[in-house]
């Protein structure tokens, strides 16, 4: 009967590639978007850790999870490795028939993975918990999706705009376009209008939308939360007070043909710099018609 | 058809009624469930492959960044089509294909107990993907929502709509008429001596599959009715403007939707469950707790739905619960993986294409499982949910577990249905092929989704570039190489070398070695003796 030779070579390519990229994901990724297309894409391996309180504690949970799924992966490819070349026939391995079932064995290899999984669910319990406190915010903006961009109010400020998709992007973006996205600063991540935020303070978001489901995500942020017709969801944000820059994101819900074409620019600075432009924009705002005096 | 010599009153018997129609007839009028089964399995197959030009049209529009071959709304029509005939048309059907062709074999039976209502299982199928494929000619073309079919947005759809909801409707009466059919027969025709316990894994595993389908496709068939008479009919069950609620149809729809997922893989489960001890020359180790862990996923796959839905604003009592039920499915299917090996170990273990793709199994379904308990994590799902890192933990559950469990059961069972053997030297490139590629092309997905890319876009920031070309290259490779899978049975079938004996493979056991190679039409006529079910049922 025919029996097929394993190569060694390829278990071997696929277990370094593997090794490789446990390495590379272990560092977190650089905050990528202060430089512009030049960031090179290879070592984006990873989550960002973040400039928020929340986004550290996701960032944890999430390596914890992975060193553990490793952990694992390696006891248990280990066996299996170690049974494709040490029990193979053409090493003249006889099978031992009598090992057909063990019931203590089968009771520790249920119990050991529920004793890890209670160790894993503490600390996500925990950041649930966390992200779920909004209490005690300093500041209200109401985020509303649409097809295809995003309306941001201030609450109670006066100020209120809408926020889509850059013009140079929306140009170079369109079928054959001839303009190479290389040549567009932040390319599909750029909007005309960007939310302003002040760092060092707690945001409470009111997210809604007016047509379809979208969803609102800033991966510096941690924090993502569906915008819902009939629905206004919430959610927080704090920028670390040392951290202000631009932070982008991307709608993360299938809403249309635009779906990819209404990203999220946050840019945060200091308390005394956004004072000073929500005066501006309010002032800007005043005399525009139509502009309903928000609640 | 050859006249064989009439030695044994048994022998006669079968030959007495082996007339079967021959042309069109034979194959429209089907109710032979070896028929039926090859009907299902060429069906999936050319499933396979249209799912998977759109996939090819997909990674070649991602291939660079910037837009270079399709309109924004026909790239979300491609991914909501790959996905739906993906599921519905590839995977599905082979598992009712395999269904039809083993389980009566492996429990000793003459045939399924419904024949005729198998052939209407099958025929249906055809009928609706010919309505589905058909909506890329209507005006507005092929539906565009995702195959999740999530209202508000898929309600924006014109003509192609109704289409999909008709097809849907098709697809699950099938699916729901099928799984009627394999819970009858198995609870009712087993051969006598084939007791639950002694059953292979494959039938016990389609057992509980049948359950899983019986209880939730009417769920989905409620899902998209609600939709169509919201669309038709003026009700607002989705609707806010309506005083309705567009989040209770991810809840329906999920409530199908997460068994839907263990129905395309709780077979899978049952073939590797074969296919190992075959190729270790031992049997399955622990045959009961690899009962008890499949009856275990089974049941806590009906309470988990909500963790594809972690960021619809759920409540925080909501999040703990179904982060705690999803986390706690890992046990039940850590214990399979746990056992698949311990079967490997000291072990006799040869490496033909089969136990190829069982290994290959092994290996990648248990990342896919570890993507799957990282997604669990609720608060690092929000930072995962809609992103390519969900798109990878699907396709490594999907693709490598399974299609390859699907490929594997072919490869382990084609010498029986065909009484030749393959190219195996063809069989292990497309396997070598096969493995390696799907990693090219859904392991970088991983490093895309954490990076920030989301998932249904057509067009992406640069620096999401590099993995993207990978992993298209990837796609491509992989693509090509499953031409040679058809290629290798068609062969087979024209021009294998014939199989000697009934026992294509050295370790193999079951019933169905008992048979000569190829099949009879009519097997079981008379039922099987212990001596044969005691052969098989060593555990």
């Amino acid at each position: 009967m025919y029996r097929a030779r394993l190569g060694i070579r390829p278990g071997i390519w696929l277990s370094i590639a593997a090794l490789l990229a446990a390495a590379g994901a272990a560092s977190p990724a650089r905050a990528l978007d202060a430089d512009n297309a030049r960031s090179s894409g290879w070592g984006l391996l990873n989550l960002p850790v973040g400039v928020t309180s929340i986004s550290r504690d996701v960032y944890s949970i999430h390596m914890m999870a992975f060193w553990v799924c490793v952990a694992i992966g390696v006891v248990v490819f280990g066996v299996m490795i170690w049974s494709i070349v040490f029990h193979r026939r053409s090493r003249g391995a006889a099978a031992d028939v009598t090992l057909v079932h063990n019931t203590k064995v089968e009771i520790v290899w249920t119990t050991i993975p529920v004793l890890i999984l209670i160790g894993m669910a503490i600390p996500a319990a925990h950041g649930i918990v966390l992200i779920g406190n909004e209490a005690n915010s300093q500041l209200d903006i109401k985020v509303t999706g649409f097809q295809w961009g995003w309306q941001y109010e201030y609450v109670g400020k006066g100020v209120s705009f809408i926020s889509k998709l850059d013009a140079k992007s929306m140009a170079a973006s369109e079928l054959d376009s001839g303009i190479s996205p290389y040549r567009v600063p932040h390319y599909l991540r750029n909007v005309d209008h960007p939310l302003v935020v002040p760092v060092g303070t707690k945001i409470r978001l009111l997210i809604g939308a007016v047509d379809v489901i979208h969803s609102w995500w800033v991966p510096d942020f941690g924090i993502k939360k569906d915008a819902i017709p009939g629905y206004i969801n919430t959610s927080w944000f704090e920028v670390d007070a040392d951290k202000p820059g631009v932070y982008r994101g991307q709608c993360a819900e299938l809403c249309g043909r635009g779906h990819g074409y209404m990203p999220i620019v946050v840019d945060a600075v200091s308390k005394a710099d956004f004072q000073a432009w929500l005066k501006r924009e309010a002032a800007a705002e005043k005399p525009a018609a139509g502009n309903a005096p928000s609640s | 058809m050859a006249e064989k010599p009439h030695t044994e009153a048994h022998a006669h018997a079968e030959h007495e009624h082996d007339h079967k129609p021959h042309g069109w007839r034979r194959w429209v009028f089907a109710t032979n469930h070896k028929d039926i089964g090859t009907m299902y399995l060429v069906f999936s197959c050319i499933m396979f492959f249209t799912g998977g030009a759109f996939a090819m049209m997909i990674r070649a529009e991602l291939f660079k960044p910037g837009l270079q071959i399709v309109d924004p709304g026909v790239f979300n029509s491609l991914t909501t089509m790959h996905g739906l005939v993906m599921i519905f048309g590839a995977i599905m059907p082979a598992w009712v294909g395999l269904a039809n062709w083993m389980i009566p074999i492996q429990i000793g039976a003459p045939d399924m107990a419904l024949p005729r209502l198998n052939n209407l299982s099958f025929w249906i199928l055809p009928f609706a993907f010919l309505l589905l494929l058909s909506s890329w000619l209507v005006p507005g073309s092929a539906p565009a929502g995702g195959w999740t079919m999530y209202p508000p947005l898929t309600l924006q759809f014109g003509a192609s709509f109704p289409m999909l909801i008709f097809a849907i409707h098709m697809m699950g009466i099938s699916s729901i008429l099928g799984a009627i059919n394999v819970v009858v027969t198995i609870m009712n025709l087993r051969a006598p001596g084939m007791t639950l316990l002694r059953m292979p894994l494959f039938v016990w595993t389609w057992l509980i599959t049948a359950f899983l389908l019986v209880a939730v496709m009417p769920v989905l068939a409620g899902a998209v009715t609600m939709m169509l008479t919201d669309h038709f009919f003026g009700t607002s069950f989705f609707n806010a403007a309506g005083g309705g609620d567009p989040v209770m149809f991810q809840h329906i729809f999920w409530f199908f939707g997460h068994p839907e997922v263990y129905i395309m893989i709780l077979p899978g489960f049952g073939v590797i469950s074969e296919i190992i001890p075959a190729f270790s020359r031992k049997p399955l180790f622990g045959y009961e707790a690899m009962v008890y862990a499949t009856a275990s996923i089974a049941f806590l796959s009906f309470i988990v739905w909500a963790h594809h839905m972690f960021t619809v604003g759920l409540p925080t009592s909501a999040l703990l619960f179904f982060m705690f039920a999803t986390m706690l499915i890992a046990v039940p299917t850590g214990v399979k993986v746990f056992n698949w090996t311990a079967t490997m170990w000291r072990g006799s273990l040869t490496f033909e294409p089969p136990m190829l793709f069982a290994i290959a199994f092994l290996f990648l379904f248990t990342i896919g499982g570890f993507s799957g308990l990282m997604l669990a994590m609720v608060p690092a799902d929000f930072q995962y949910q809609d992103t390519y890192f969900v798109v990878a933990h699907f396709h490594y559950v999907l693709v490598s577990g399974s299609a390859f469990s699907i490929m594997a059961g072919v490869y382990y069972w084609l010498p029986k249905w065909v009484g030749r053997m393959y190219d195996l030297r063809l069989a292990t490139w497309h396997f070598w092929l096969s493995a390696i590629f799907f990693n090219v092309l859904f392991f970088p997905q991983h490093f895309l989704g954490l990076a920030g890319m989301p998932r249904r876009i057509p067009d992406y920031a640069v620096q999401f570039a590099d993995w993207n070309m990978v992993s298209s290259l990837g796609g491509f490779a992989f693509g090509l190489s499953q031409f040679l899978f058809p290629y290798i049975i068609w062969k087979c079938v024209r021009s294998g070398k014939r199989v000697e004996g009934t026992r294509a493979w050295e370790g193999a056991r079951g019933l169905e070695w008992e048979l000569p190679s190829p099949a009879p039409y009519h097997s079981w006529t008379t039922p099987p003796t212990e001596a044969m079910i005691a052969r098989g049922a060593e555990h």
